[in-house]
């Protein structure tokens, strides 16, 4: 259909759209970003990783897996049927 | 006596010296405790207790992931995970103002269920089991590189993916870009054979077993595939001392049978008269319950923004926003906030997610009879899972850890998550039913880290 296909299209594109703003962001600030070697005490603390528990993550990753729609985005995740 | 740093834990200053030597040096911590030495495995188990309301899913799930940390850099890790679950699933049709029954999907017996109820399909039990590994090196100074495997296994469905990951560091370690690709290859063996997508489910009042046999050997298939390709860029970056961001995309194709081969459609007469809004009666006299079907290949994109930031008194938060589209018509937005309120030996973190679906193009809570149009359905692919409908999803929930010391750690972890759904209300007698009930479920975790 046409009109279902314009709008997908219109979709990918704003999703495409969002994702060059977000890499472009990203490089052209990346130069004014950042910490000396020596001020990385805080980012060091494990509390600080953007995964602190791969467990709890896993776990409630497979649940909105076979609950949503959705899933991933984080990293790749864990396979199965998901039907139930 | 122990020196400790009071601002932030009571962590020994060992510790916090530590950490900062790894930082120094570029190396990523892991986990909460003092791990990460080089030689020693670190290992985190857990035992998952997962509960849905009204007699749903009910599944038990132990945990064990091991890191093996080799020389600060090199780490490799093994996860193994066993599910059981039980209870019922929603299968798709309608609750309807008579009683109904429904052939079980080994094609062996039947479920009855009660006029009014929301037909649940009590009639499944299934355990897995998956173990993944993966290993993670330094190429050079500027390059680290990660390769994995996952497998699991269900009585009906067989799992298998490889992954590889490269990531780049920029700007003294502040800037790090990572590119991922994940083959994956399924194996689908439904109970009872995969059956025919928009075939009427056969039933066996008014026939003999024998005509029953024959027609569910006629809406069978035999065993299909699905296969993935998942990729993955992502830029890491490091805002100040306190803040790190993280930007991914990732693109996701699937290919083979993504069908669910255990959920159905009701076909509802719209036809004026008395059954108006009731289950269309077939020439068999019996109503008529299709099959599933969905389309053989899928699309989606995945934008993922995650921020962590390190408060002055030691406390972390911890926020992200998932944005999902693709070609089935489903778009999703997911944020997810958790704050991390650290004490002197013990931690505690309330968590809270959200969840917005819009339905799939195929998704339709029923078929009507026009649509059925006799057995040559106008439509080409159809759903009634309510999980490609218009849903909405809320989560609450805490974690409570204790440092036993500076190896081991005692976590117990609840979460608790209501999904609604809306769409098309029906017409005549059907409009009198609830067509989306709500589904809750809550988890109970215990975690154990040495």
């Amino acid at each position: 259909m046409p009109d279902s296909t314009w709008f997908f299209d219109r979709r990918f594109r704003l999703a495409g759209t969002a994702l060059a703003l977000a890499t472009l962001l990203a490089m052209s600030g990346c130069s004014d970003l950042g910490v000396k070697p020596w001020e990385r005490d805080q980012l060091a603390d494990p509390d600080m990783q953007l995964t602190v528990s791969g467990v709890d993550a896993g776990l409630d990753d497979h649940i909105y897996f076979s609950k949503e729609a959705s899933s991933g985005g984080r990293g790749f995740g864990g396979g199965g049927c998901g039907c139930n | 006596m122990q020196l400790t740093n009071s601002k932030k834990n009571g962590k020994p200053v060992g510790r916090a010296l530590a950490a900062a030597t790894c930082a120094l040096l570029g190396v990523q911590a892991t986990d909460a405790l003092a791990k990460d030495k080089p030689g020693e495995w670190d290992v985190e188990t857990a035992l998952l207790v997962y509960s849905e309301a009204d007699d749903r899913v009910q599944a038990v799930e132990p945990v064990i992931s091991a890191t093996r940390n080799y020389d600060g850099d090199r780490k490799l890790n093994l996860k193994l995970i066993a599910d059981t679950l039980t209870g019922a699933s929603p299968s798709g049709a309608t609750p309807s103002d008579v009683p109904q029954t429904f052939t079980q999907p080994s094609g062996n017996g039947s479920y009855d269920v009660t006029a009014g109820d929301a037909p649940l399909d009590d009639s499944f039990k299934d355990t897995r089991v998956a173990l993944s590994t993966s290993w993670t090196a330094p190429l050079d100074r500027d390059y680290t590189y990660s390769v994995g495997a996952y497998g699991s296994r269900e009585y009906d469905y067989l799992s298998t993916a490889v992954n590889g990951s490269l990531s780049r560091y920029l700007n003294n370690k502040n800037t790090t870009l990572t590119g991922g690709l994940s083959l994956g290859f399924d194996l689908v063996d439904p109970v009872g054979g995969a059956p025919t997508g928009l075939s009427r489910m056969p039933l066996k009042a008014n026939k003999t077993g024998t005509q029953f046999d024959q027609e569910f050997a006629d809406t069978r298939e035999t065993d299909d595939t699905k296969t993935l390709v998942d990729a993955l860029f992502g830029v890491t970056q490091v805002i100040n001392r306190r803040t790190l961001m993280q930007f991914n995309y990732g693109v996701s194709y699937s290919s083979g049978y993504l069908t669910d081969p255990y959920k159905i459609l009701s076909v509802i007469d719209d036809a004026s008269g008395a059954n108006f809004g009731g289950n269309l009666i077939g020439s068999d006299s019996n109503p008529v319950y299709l099959y599933e079907n969905r389309p053989d290949t899928r699309i989606k994109h995945t934008l993922y923004w995650q921020t962590k930031y390190m408060l002055e008194n030691g406390d972390v938060m911890d926020g992200s926003y998932r944005f999902m589209v693709d070609d089935w018509g489903i778009t999703s937005h997911t944020v997810d906030l958790k704050y991390r309120w650290n004490m002197d030996k013990s931690y505690l973190e309330p968590h809270f997610r959200y969840y917005l679906q819009s339905e799939a193009d195929f998704y339709k809570r029923y078929l009507t009879a026009t649509e059925y149009n006799g057995g040559t359905p106008t439509l080409s692919d159809a759903s009634a899972d309510y999980r490609l409908g218009d849903l909405t999803g809320l989560t609450f929930g805490a974690k409570w850890g204790y440092h036993l010391d500076e190896d081991h750690e005692l976590a117990i972890r609840a979460e608790y998550m209501i999904q609604t759904n809306d769409g098309d209300q029906g017409f005549g007698k059907l409009a009198s039913q609830d067509l989306y009930p709500d589904t809750s479920a809550m988890w109970l975790q215990l975690s154990y880290s040495f």
